[in-house]
């Protein structure tokens, strides 16, 4: 199925087209946001603090007197960015990682995968914290770290998805042909599998702008006064009674982002005949 | 049989080693020690060989891990730099709080969840199914600290029924900790329900087409009873070792929730540990919390076992 069929099929279904449509949305609005953004991100208007949403602040004012609906506005970009970076180291090495383990087989395969067991086993918020606590808050740091925790799970994917086909006879011919492992991997398993990674890459996505944003709740993510979901949160708690505009929409932002990524990957899932969707990191 | 037990134990034994290496060797393999993290732009001259002689920083990576390891292993978690203080000190209490927190919502929310996915996979489809499962992909889908927040918005913000934060001390008794956690165990409880309830429902799919229920519906056997005796136990078998896994979500929400509601824990611990950059203190939770899920998990599954006997004879 090339490119467009798949976007026709999935457009077609109620859930993939309002999906896909609450995604794209978000996407334009990071990408214009800061040509349409009323107020810059950081001003603070002592006069204008905490204010109700009126007609110059539409969504009211924050703590510091800045305009929330500017924040929100811009407050998916850096998370957005940072997952779709980690999102591609996760899937190449995972990727990678789990094909390989798979065709082999034998003593490499046991002993990866019991790693990757053991990976796991460490809540990955434990592990991010471990690399911030050593290398300090910083969003460069933050790339690398989770595209490392989040492929671990996409080796199981590529592998279980590799293990379908590695018994089949065009593997089979293909491996009594001589061919190298390399030309079986990228001619024959790569293609095989690419349908699961492009879902489980989707997901990771999402997963990916959750763990982001969840740092940054717990600050240890993108630094003030930056704008972004989860820092506006936090920042948001002590004046929640009096202030819950100042919590409402960037909560709003995020979670209808999230719930349009899954709706989106549900359907391309069905769409590409996949059924290995995982609904949570959590394997 | 014992030869099972014996080799679950034994790969929860290698995973525990396997994450001690892993912890300590991750802060080996960066930029900097524990020293240059604490002290900062102090960290160097004088200042910073005293930290790292009062530290004993300046000896071989592996002789410091068999040290770090031993005294583990004795129940001494090293000293946090920050606080000046044993670790194993710190950490004892909130410890306490965190399984306490984690307990309730366990519970709290597991028979819930047993209950409604049950009810989901019989009614499949139906409004009731609907409605539920519709509520459990929104609740596992948004994240945590917004669930969180919701719930403080709407119970605490709104109508005023509890408090926002919880106001207990560390060492306050868990009767007088439970009373003033009801917002945090209620947001992990939710989310750890939309987790097993899903599974549930499916496994409660999966047995209802069975071979075995056809039979038992073709002779005749009332509904009531195909549900209690045949679908009931099989489904939830399966369940048990989802559950344990789940936990591993609950320990990573663990930290993002005592955050939220200021609950004295090893999550906000750890959190706090991060910001004032005490290395040790992270490494020392990190391990801690991975042991607590690994030890979870052996339960879980050697449960799973000693009710399947399926497994028994199953390559596991």
């Amino acid at each position: 199925m090339n490119g467009l069929a798949i976007m026709r099929d999935l457009v077609s279904r109620p859930s993939g087209a309002i999906g896909l449509g609450i995604v794209l949305f978000h996407i334009i609005i990071a990408v214009i946001g800061p040509a349409i953004a009323p107020y810059d991100y950081a001003d603070q208007d002592v006069d204008a603090i905490l204010q109700a949403p009126s007609a110059a602040h539409w969504f009211g004012t924050d703590r510091l007197g800045r305009d929330v609906f500017t924040r929100t506005l811009l407050g998916g970009r850096e998370a957005m960015m940072i997952s779709t970076a980690s999102t591609i180291i996760a899937l190449v090495w995972g990727a990678a990682l789990g094909i390989v383990v798979a065709l082999v087989g034998g003593r490499l395969d046991e002993m990866v995968m019991r790693c990757a067991d053991a990976l796991m086993s460490i809540p990955w918020i434990l592990i991010v914290m471990i690399f911030v606590a050593a290398l300090g808050t910083g969003t460069t740091a933050l790339v690398p770290v989770l595209g490392f925790s989040y492929g671990l799970s996409v080796i199981y994917l590529a592998r279980s998805a590799a293990l379908d086909f590695v018994t089949r006879d065009f593997i089979l011919a293909a491996r009594a042909r001589g061919e190298r492992r390399r030309t079986i991997i990228f001619q024959e398993l790569l293609p095989n599998v690419r349908d699961s990674l492009a879902v489980q890459g989707a997901m990771q996505w999402s997963w990916i702008i959750l763990a982001v944003s969840s740092l940054s709740f717990l600050g240890m993510g993108v630094a003030p006064p930056a704008p972004d979901w989860g820092l506006m949160i936090s920042d948001a708690r002590g004046v929640m009674a009096s202030a819950p505009w100042t919590a409402i929409w960037p909560m709003l932002a995020l979670s209808s982002l999230i719930i349009g990524l899954n709706l989106a990957v549900d359907s391309l899932a069905k769409v590409l005949g996949v059924d290995r969707v995982q609904r949570s990191p959590v394997p | 049989m014992l030869r099972l037990i014996f080799r679950r134990v034994g790969s929860a034994l290698f995973t525990l080693v396997f994450i001690a290496v892993v912890v300590f060797s991750c802060l080996e393999l960066m930029p900097g020690d524990a020293c240059t993290a604490f002290l900062g732009r102090e960290g160097k001259g004088t200042a910073l060989e005293n930290c790292r002689e009062r530290m004993r920083l300046n000896r071989p990576a592996p002789e410091r891990f068999f040290e770090w390891a031993g005294g583990v292993l004795k129940g001494d978690l090293g000293t946090s730099m920050q606080r000046q203080k044993p670790i194993t000190e710190i950490v004892g209490w909130r410890l306490r709080n965190t399984v306490v927190l984690a307990a309730a919502a366990a519970m709290i929310g597991i028979p819930i969840a047993i209950f409604l996915g049950f009810l989901c996979g019989l009614y499949r489809d139906r409004p009731f199914d609907l409605a539920v499962s519709a509520t459990a992909i929104f609740a596992m889908t948004i994240p945590e600290f917004v669930s969180a927040t919701i719930l403080i918005l709407v119970f605490s913000v709104t109508l005023g029924w509890t408090a926002g934060v919880v106001t207990a001390g560390y060492k306050a008794p868990i009767l007088q900790l439970l009373a003033s956690t009801v917002l945090p165990v209620a947001t992990l409880s939710l989310i750890l329900t939309a987790h097993i309830l899903r599974m549930v429902r499916s496994s409660v799919i999966d047995v209802m087409g069975s071979d075995f229920v056809l039979m038992a519906r073709l002779k005749g056997v009332p509904f009531r009873q195909i549900v209690l005796r045949h679908v009931l136990p099989n489904s939830l078998l399966p369940a048990i070792s989802v559950i344990g896994l789940t936990v591993a979500w609950l320990l990573g929400g663990v930290v993002i929730v005592e955050s939220v509601f200021n609950y004295p824990g090893l999550g906000r611990l750890a959190v706090d540990a991060v910001s004032d950059r005490d290395l040790p203190l992270v490494q020392a939770i990190a391990l801690l919390l991975g042991a607590i899920y690994i030890i979870t998990n052996l339960a879980a599954d050697l449960l799973a076992l000693f009710l399947n006997p399926r497994l028994r004879t199953h390559r596991a």
